[in-house]
This record gives C-alpha cells, structure tokens and sequence, in this order.
C-alpha cells in the first residue's frame, strides 16, 4: 500500500459520518443514539458527525423492525449513500424484529434487504456499544475499501440484552430467522 | 506590484500554502471550541484533514447534462475565489496592491455566497432550493451593513486601496466600522445563531444537501478559506501599523485566531433564529451601525 492509499484508509477509519434512519422504531434507539452524541459520551472525539444528507454520509444507522413502509425507503436511502459505505443496524429490533417478530406489518429483519456490517444488539443498546459499533463500522469501511475484501457482520459484545441476545451475537440469530423465514415464504 | 508578488502573495502567503491550512485549523477551532463550551472534548486536531481526504475518496452520483456540469462548477469556483479574496489581504507591509483592490477582495468574498445560491438550486432539491432562497435573502440583509461599513471607512481615506485602509490610524469611526463587520461575519459565515441557508437537521444540509464526495470536500475547503478571508479582513483591519515582516504576521495571525474565538462562543452560546427574526435584526438593528458609520465617514471628509 502506498502512502496516499493509507492516508486515505486512516482518513476514512477516523472521519465516519452518520446518517440515521428509523425503520419504524419505538424511538428507544435513536435517543440512545444521539445520547451518544452528549458530552458523556462525546462521539467527535472519533471524528463523528451526524448529518443531514445521506449523500455526506459514510455509515447509515437504521434503528426499529423494518415496517413494510419502510423498506422502499430504506432502499432509496442505502443507494443515495455514496461509497464506501458501512451500514449498522442499533437495537434489537433490526437485527431479529425483537418482539414483533411473526408481526405481519413487517418485513424485518434488516439484512434480508440490505447488507448489515454491525449489529449492536440491546433494547435499546447503551450509547457506548453503539459508539464502540461505528468505530467498529468506520475500521471494516476503511479496511473494505483498501482491500475489496467481503467482510462478514459483526456483532458488539458487551450489551445487556437478555431477550434475544443470550449467546451475545445478535447477527445469528438474525441469520437463522432470515433462513425461517425463506423457507415460511413461499 | 509585479507579477512574482501576486503569485507569491496567491500561492504562499496569506494565499493557499497558508490559506489551506489556516482554513482546516480554523474549522477545528471552531468544533473544538464548541465542544468545550458544552463540556465535550471535542474532535482531534487532524479533524478537518481527515474529513477532507476522506471526502475526496467518496464516490458521486453519476450526474448528466448542464445541471451535473454546473454542480461540479460551483465548489470550484467558490474554493478560487475564497483563495483569490485571502490572497489579496495586505498582511505583509509594503506588500503592494493596486487602486481598487478593495472592490476585488469585496467582490470575491460575495462570490462563494452567490455560488452557494447557485448550487442549491442546481441541485433541484428541495432543501437546497429553500436553503439557497434562505442564503439570497440573508445576503441582502448583511451586506448593506456589511458594505457600509467598509466603504465609509474607505470614504473617509480617499482611496480604494486595502493597503492604505490596513495601516489607517486608529479611529473611532475604524472601531465602529470594526463593529459593524464583525456583527455581520456570523451570518457571513452560516454560524449560529444565523446557520440558516445550511440550518443542519432543519433542511437537512440546505443547498449542499445533494452534494457529495469531492464536491462535498471542496465546499467545506471554501468555507473553511472563507472563514480564513472574513477573519483576516478584520485582523487586517483593527491591526497596527508594523514594518517587520515577521511581526506583522504574527499579529495577523493572531488577531485572526480571535476573532475565530469570538464568532464559535457566539455560536456555541445561542441557538438558531427564525429566518424573518433575522432580517429584521439586519435591517432594524444593525443599520443603526451603518448610518453612524457613513455619517461620520461625510463629517471626516468635510473637516479634510
């Protein structure tokens, strides 16, 4: 690697720029995720910055279960993302549908529509797994990009998440009811 | 002044080998400082670099036609003209300048501003389309202020040249003038409490709402080298007349980094105001500075 391609994947490791997006969450996870954001946990010390437009964005943070009304949405908004781009999905919700899985106004869990990078499971997650996720998120961007590597999901340990998360990886769990699923569905 | 002082003037110094930095140092003073004053500890020194390599590596949007050619254009245009406005502050004694340089630097600080219009509704977005209509209108407002002051002090001197203005003798009609100019920089440089045009959240990004990538990063190095122009025409204004070279830099800088102090407590402190709020406090409030100024930049001429 030469010295303008690691510059460039230390710049993107250290400059993630959020776009938030909810998916029909009950809220929980995203005041968690701009709690974040409050001196106590100040993420711009990483280089965090929440923005407006999903276009300056490097990592979209999608919170709830996917409604069946959002997934178009979802969709439009993972495409205006330009790359590289990471996508995390915060809480439980996204990961598994958490308690309104088998609901039929659904259409979760997230990654049956777009590829997820970090699932920070917990409902909703503290705001220091869900600052740990995107640090996380912004090091697969960074390496992703540099390597055109296929990285697989990762999961954040350490959340109190007693529900749906008793093994600590929310990412299986996600995995094997994707594949329920599919097999339900004609 | 001769063509290598230009160049070295746009190029070194105060153009883009000082510019460029000085713009990234400042953008991070102004997040840092906001993070103190919120009890945060705020982004790393190499903040605004790394966002701005990055921004670089970004894909965009494949765009086609005039409207694609022209969202290219804009950033560009606005990155010159902010270095060709920083380019022209006398910073250095005896550094040249030419008659009318005042009208120049004047014209290409407004110039990212009209980009800024332009490009929003090039965009055909929305939020860019109500942000560039928020920019138009806050223009309007500061700039007579903003105008005023600067050519009644100008007025009072007989002369057009930026370097006679930098080494005026201190004056209560300078101090008012001063005033004047730093109670327009806020909305000069979209800082709170008159973040309209860019009112993050609100309209989600304004007029850079479309923007992405390399556009992106370009807007952010014109603010950022706006920021260093805005500051700079105030240092270069309220500083002394000093004939070492070293020494008058030093003060420019330093001068320049207070007046940064200023404007990021001003905004850390207040929120955002409404967009009618606004205009009433440039035409109601502030004009006040204005008459003052040129009424008393007349008086100097008629006692002259």
């Amino acid at each position: 690697m030469n010295l303008w391609n690691r510059l460039m994947c230390t710049s993107r490791r250290r400059s993630p720029w959020l776009f938030h997006m909810n998916s029909g969450s009950c809220n929980g996870c995203d005041i968690e995720l701009v709690a974040s954001l409050t001196p106590r946990y100040d993420a711009e010390q990483l280089g965090v910055r929440l923005e407006g437009s999903p276009r300056h964005a490097d990592i979209l943070c999608i919170t709830g279960p996917v409604t069946r009304n959002a997934v178009q949405a979802i969709k439009t908004v993972y495409g205006q993302v330009c790359g590289p781009k990471a996508v995390v999905a915060i809480g439980s919700c996204p990961a598994t549908t958490n308690v309104f899985i088998d609901s039929r106004t659904l259409e979760g869990p997230l990654n049956r529509h777009i590829p997820v990078d970090v699932f920070v499971p917990g409902c909703p997650p503290r705001p220091d797994a869900i600052v740990l996720g995107v640090a996380k998120a912004a090091e697969i961007l960074a390496n992703r990009a540099a390597k055109k590597l296929h990285v697989e999901p990762v999961c954040v340990p350490g959340t109190d998440c007693a529900t749906d998360c008793a093994s600590g990886c929310a990412a299986k769990a996600a995995a094997s009811h994707a594949a329920a699923a599919s097999e339900v569905q004609p | 002044m001769n063509l290598t002082t230009a160049l070295a003037r746009l190029l070194i110094f105060p153009g883009l080998l000082f510019a460029v930095p000085a713009a990234w140092f400042f953008l991070w003073v102004e997040r840092k400082a906001v993070a103190l004053m919120q009890g945060r500890i705020g982004p790393p020194f190499m903040q605004p670099f790394f966002d701005f390599i990055k921004l670089l590596g970004k894909t965009t949007p494949q765009r086609s036609g005039v409207a694609g050619l022209l969202m290219r254009l804009w950033p560009l245009l606005a990155v010159s003209a902010a270095a060709g406005a920083v380019g022209l502050l006398p910073v250095l004694p005896s550094s040249g300048g030419f008659e009318g340089d005042l009208i120049l630097l004047l014209a290409l600080l407004e110039l990212p501003s009209m980009c800024i219009i332009a490009a929003g509704f090039s965009s055909r977005s929305i939020f860019g389309e109500i942000g560039s209509a928020r920019e138009a209108v806050l223009s309007v407002s500061y700039n007579v202020v903003f105008l005023l002051a600067i050519v009644s002090i100008a007025a009072s001197q007989h002369t057009f040249r930026l370097e006679a203005l930098a080494h005026l003798p201190a004056s209560p009609l300078q101090i008012l003038g001063i005033a004047a100019i730093l109670v327009c920089l806020p909305a000069k440089l979209h800082l709170n409490p008159f973040s309209l045009p860019n009112a993050e959240q609100e309209i989600y990004s304004g007029p850079m709402t479309e923007y992405a990538g390399p556009e992106l990063a370009m807007w952010e190095l014109s603010h950022g080298l706006e920021w260093v122009a805005a500051t700079g025409l105030v240092a270069t204004l309220a500083a002394p007349h000093l004939t070492t070279w070293w020494l008058a830099a030093l003060v420019f800088v330093v001068l320049s980094f207070a007046v940064v102090l200023l404007l990021s407590a001003l905004a850390a402190a207040t929120a955002r105001l409404a967009i009618d709020t606004t205009v009433r406090f440039y035409w109601q409030c502030t004009l006040i500075f204005a008459v003052l100024a040129i009424s008393s930049a007349l008086l100097m001429r008629f006692r002259s």
